[in-house]
């Protein structure tokens, strides 16, 4: 663990903010998204946003996985929790966002058997050690777990275990970037693609995005000096009327992305139209299990009916999602709204953008 | 403040024990309110209470750590550990201890045995005794292994006053060591997580390195261990006990490479990860150096540093200068970070 010092230098970091300071930007607003949560959380621990010049703006995007995640699986995941003989495995942050009318942590404190698991390979021990139970992995995630939601569906497969079955409810970046620029009044100039998401897919997955809309994309790490360099890479490209994909987090994200991974994803998922919170049905967003693991897709196992959701009224997590609007200027926030009583999901999550508001800035 | 208990639909939640914010609601609703005295109110680590023309501080502590054994440690030591910190928080001399104990069913005898042996050894460190106790057994699957509580009593030296509400504007906030040791120890060791080098906890009793800075330095205000809930929560209960405004500075603040990687691993804040070992010291200005030097001239304070310093009186407000000249806020604890560390 010796590689965090030489990113975090503070003296280097000062000197790539002024010269990001001083820069001429002429009348010019730019508008710059951070599409991954744990982006908006590295930048909000730094105090990045209050040290920026007022003609370069962050906005936070939808890349929290638990954020985007529909009412309407939360509810499923609900029922499925209610269910006699079944174990409900997930993954913590998870676990308190609130569905039509109970959280997955209610849920497990009135006794529902829901566990809260590091990873798909142990809610596959759970599975090994309740033999006589039910145990439903959530698969939920980017890019970045779903590989590992697949590698766990195999095994379960090799193994024979049969008591093992995934609710996948994976989630893809680029067609919700894609989507976002469709949208109207959106007027972003840049993207700071996510890190660990391309680890995976390369960072030529954003050529496409840059072709068809003429955006530039910087895939950036999470580090001070990966923050500043990628602010600094799509800055000047906005300036000089550029786009391309750069890679700035090179030493983690390769161009082609990680075989292995795109290989099993490709092997156990197929991409298909998926619901987002506060942006509807993407097509081609998300991943559903192939016909061939159909024996490992808790959809097919269980008949889980049809759920009449309901937003909370009020919850404004759908636009700030789409970075039509900062979490403080929803009603709901700091007041009905807060980490304790969470109305909206992006309020639950430590990646959420409310909650990185909340916890960091309370009153900006 | 009842609002949020009621929007958790009437049952209790890990939430309620995790040390920051829901557990405070818990604690004032049922606790304060119902069995209000002014004792109970003083709301510090031990309640001090007039004894002998003098003051004697009284605490209780439960422990409920999973694993028992863990790196650096075990359930006995550090339940002496905490019973003897609680008490010398208040800038109590420790004396007696009692320790309840209850027992699952089928848990292993060679397992007790080496904590009450471990319990022995650490009360002989601290030297306190161990005058009473209590054992129940529970049928199988109603505990889980070992759960010890105790109470501890002290006494507090003539012309000593501290405690979380004294802490001034100008004050220097010092610690004795690295950050986090404790809950990533636990954390590592009940996850099966290894990195470079074993994360041994700090449990160890501070009553010695207390009355040595109190013994140099009376005018100490506050002195607190940042137990559940890490520095964090520790420094926004003084802040708002003493209505005054604290900044850290995140470049100071001292973490172990290993316990840094791995906090970055999970994704956690080694300012919200508990200790066992630390103590948050506030002094006046002009005794910064004094206590500094004392604290550095223990064995259990090498690493003694100045974190930060209490700026204004204010709401409470903790806030964090980044290595950048960024700041953020610093609240409490919300929801669960680490489960059962203590």
């Amino acid at each position: 663990m010796k590689y965090l010092h030489e990113y975090r230098d503070s003296g280097l970091a000062r000197s790539l903010l002024k010269a990001l300071q001083k820069r001429d930007y002429g009348d010019r607003s730019l508008r710059l998204m951070e599409i991954c949560g744990t982006h908006t959380v590295a930048m909000f621990r730094l105090g990045l946003r209050q040290l920026l010049p007022p003609s370069v703006q962050l906005i936070s995007g939808p890349g929290c996985p638990v954020c985007v995640t529909a009412v309407d699986d939360v509810d499923r995941a609900l029922w499925l929790a209610q269910q006699p003989g079944v174990i409900v495995t997930t993954f913590g942050d998870l676990m308190r966002v609130p569905g039509s009318c109970s959280s997955l942590a209610q849920e497990k404190s009135r006794g529902g058997a829901v566990r809260m698991v590091y990873a798909s390979f142990d809610a596959l021990q759970v599975a090994r050690d309740n033999p006589h139970k039910e145990v439903v992995f959530l698969g939920i995630g980017f890019e970045t777990t779903a590989p590992t939601v697949a590698a766990a569906m195999l095994q379960a497969s090799r193994e024979g275990i049969e008591n093992f079955s995934v609710v996948s409810m994976h989630k893809l970046l680029p067609p919700a970037m894609k989507a976002l620029l469709d949208g109207k009044g959106m007027d972003l100039h840049g993207f700071i693609c996510p890190g660990h998401v391309s680890t995976v897919i390369g960072a030529a997955a954003y050529e496409e995005i840059v072709l068809q809309h003429a955006i530039p994309c910087v895939v950036t790490g999470f580090e001070t000096l990966d923050l500043l360099q990628g602010l600094h890479l799509l800055v000047d490209q906005v300036l000089e009327g550029k786009a391309r994909v750069i890679n700035q987090y090179s030493r983690a994200v390769s161009w082609e992305g990680n075989p292995a991974a795109q290989k099993l994803l490709g092997r156990v998922f197929e991409p298909a139209d998926a619901p987002w919170r506060g942006l509807g049905v993407i097509p081609g967003s998300g991943l559903k299990i192939r016909k061939e693991w159909q024996f490992l897709d808790a959809a097919s196992r269980f008949a889980i009916p049809r759920m009449e959701s309901r937003e909370h009224e009020g919850c404004r997590c759908g636009e700030v999602l789409r970075g039509a609007m900062t979490p403080p200027q929803c009603g709901l926030f700091g007041k009905a709204c807060n980490p304790e009583t969470p109305v909206g999901p992006c309020m639950v999550s430590s990646e959420g953008t409310c909650g990185a508001y909340h916890q960091y800035h309370p009153e900006d | 403040m009842s609002k949020s208990l009621e929007t958790l639909n009437g049952i209790v939640q890990l939430d309620h024990g995790s040390g920051g914010r829901a557990t405070q609601e818990l604690v004032q609703k049922f606790f304060f309110q119902l069995l209000d005295n002014e004792y109970l109110l003083q709301r510090n680590d031990s309640a001090l209470l007039p004894w002998a023309g003098g003051s004697m501080a009284m605490t209780t502590d439960s422990y409920v750590v999973d694993p028992i054994i863990f790196p650096g440690g075990d359930i006995g030591s550090l339940a002496v550990h905490g019973t003897v910190n609680d008490l010398a928080m208040q800038g109590a001399r420790p004396l007696y201890l009692t320790a309840g104990f209850i027992l699952e069913e089928g848990l292993s005898l060679e397992v007790l045995g080496h904590v009450v042996r471990s319990m022995a050894g650490a009360a002989r460190e601290a030297q306190v005794m161990i005058v009473a106790g209590d054992t129940k057994v529970v049928p199988r699957g109603k505990a889980d292994r070992l759960f010890i509580n105790t109470a501890g009593v002290g006494v507090v030296p003539p012309g000593i006053q501290v405690g979380g509400q004294y802490a001034r504007p100008g004050d220097s906030v010092l610690i004795n060591g690295t950050i986090g040791d404790h809950g990533m120890a636990v954390l590592c060791k009940r996850e099966g997580l290894a990195f470079d080098r074993e994360i041994l906890s700090d449990s160890a009793p501070l009553n010695d390195l207390v009355m040595r800075i109190l013994d140099g330095c009376p005018r100490v205000r506050v002195l607190r261990d940042p137990t559940r809930g890490g520095v964090a929560t520790a420094l926004n209960e003084i802040a708002r006990q003493s209505g005054v405004d604290i900044v850290v500075l995140e470049e100071s603040l001292p973490i172990e490479a290993d316990v840094a990687g791995a906090c970055e691993v999970l994704g956690l804040d080694p300012l919200y990860v508990a200790n066992e070992g630390k103590v948050l010291v506030f002094v006046p200005p002009e005794d910064e150096e004094l206590v500094l030097n004392l604290m550095r001239n223990h064995p259990r304070a090498r690493k003694g540093v100045k974190i930060g310093e209490v700026t204004q009186e204010g709401a409470g407000r903790v806030t964090l200068k980044t290595g950048i000249g960024g700041h953020r806020v610093i609240q409490m604890l919300h929801g669960e970070q680490l489960p059962r560390i203590c």
